[in-house]
């Protein structure tokens, strides 16, 4: 379980290795809300390596998206196999976020 | 002549763990279920999203919720696997709940943004059943909670 972060652009592109669960989402929100703290306002989370997220792990993209609109910024994501697609139709979370297929389409949505 | 191979409709597996109230386990305990769901042909999404996600969340109110991470309790995880379905029991040590106490729905337009809120949905909506029961009848403490997937 790992979080890589990295500067594509204007945009703070994070990607999500193994799962996104209890155990770790404090590690995601920290790493953002320290760029966010440093004045970045694009973010992308890209999901092409994760296995499963939880319902804390949601809860925490939730969170991360509300505080980056309050600041301005826009929270996007990528990447989400059928399975993880399926998580954010059950919980409705796919109306909350704008989604794309692949990290260079949400990568040019900005 | 060559034998044929046994089907897996006869074979059973059976799986106890005991770990201690840290959510650090719980990626472990996920994979432990999971394996055998897997040796008994359990299809790709309900390895991928319904087990891990639902294990997950029982797991993770068993030692938040029940056990207050209290590092003197521990949790129970006893599952069993055949060619038709998964029933797994995760008991705690913990105060007595409800699981039907928190029912507010978070798909609702006043709780989407909402942080958490999210778990016990997740479970009813990926296992066939959830079910909660008293560890000890009797006792004032534990709690069971049996999640149960057919195997599609």
């Amino acid at each position: 379980m790992s979080f890589t972060i990295r500067k594509q652009g204007e945009i703070v592109v994070v990607d999500v290795e193994g799962q996104l669960i209890v155990g770790n989402r404090q590690e995601l929100k920290q790493k953002v809300l320290d760029e966010l703290e440093r004045g970045e306002k694009k973010f992308l989370i890209d999901f092409a390596q994760t296995g499963y997220i939880d319902s804390s792990g949601l809860g925490v993209l939730v969170s991360l998206s509300k505080k980056i609109r309050e600041q301005g910024g826009e929270l996007r994501l990528a990447n989400l196999n059928d399975d993880l697609r399926t998580l954010f139709e059950l919980t409705k979370l796919d109306t909350l976020f704008q989604i794309s297929d692949t990290r260079e389409r949400a990568l040019s949505s900005f | 002549m060559p034998e044929t191979p046994p089907s897996d409709a006869g074979l059973r597996v059976s799986l106890q763990v005991d770990f201690p109230s840290d959510v650090a386990y719980i990626e472990r305990v996920v994979d432990l279920v999971r394996h055998p769901c897997a040796e008994l042909a359990f299809n790709r999404h309900h390895l991928a999203l319904n087990v891990p996600v639902a294990l997950s969340e029982a797991l993770s109110n068993a030692i938040l919720r029940a056990n207050r991470e209290d590092p003197a309790k521990r949790v129970r995880v006893r599952a069993n696997v055949d060619a038709t379905k998964l029933v797994v029991e995760i008991v705690d040590e913990g105060c007595r709940f409800d699981l039907d106490a928190k029912t507010r729905n978070p798909t609702d337009a006043e709780n989407i943004e909402a942080e958490d809120g999210r778990g016990l949905f997740l479970m009813r909506k990926l296992m066939d059943d959830v079910e909660r029961f008293d560890a000890s009848p009797g006792g004032d403490s534990g709690n069971v909670v049996r999640l149960t997937l057919a195997r599609a």
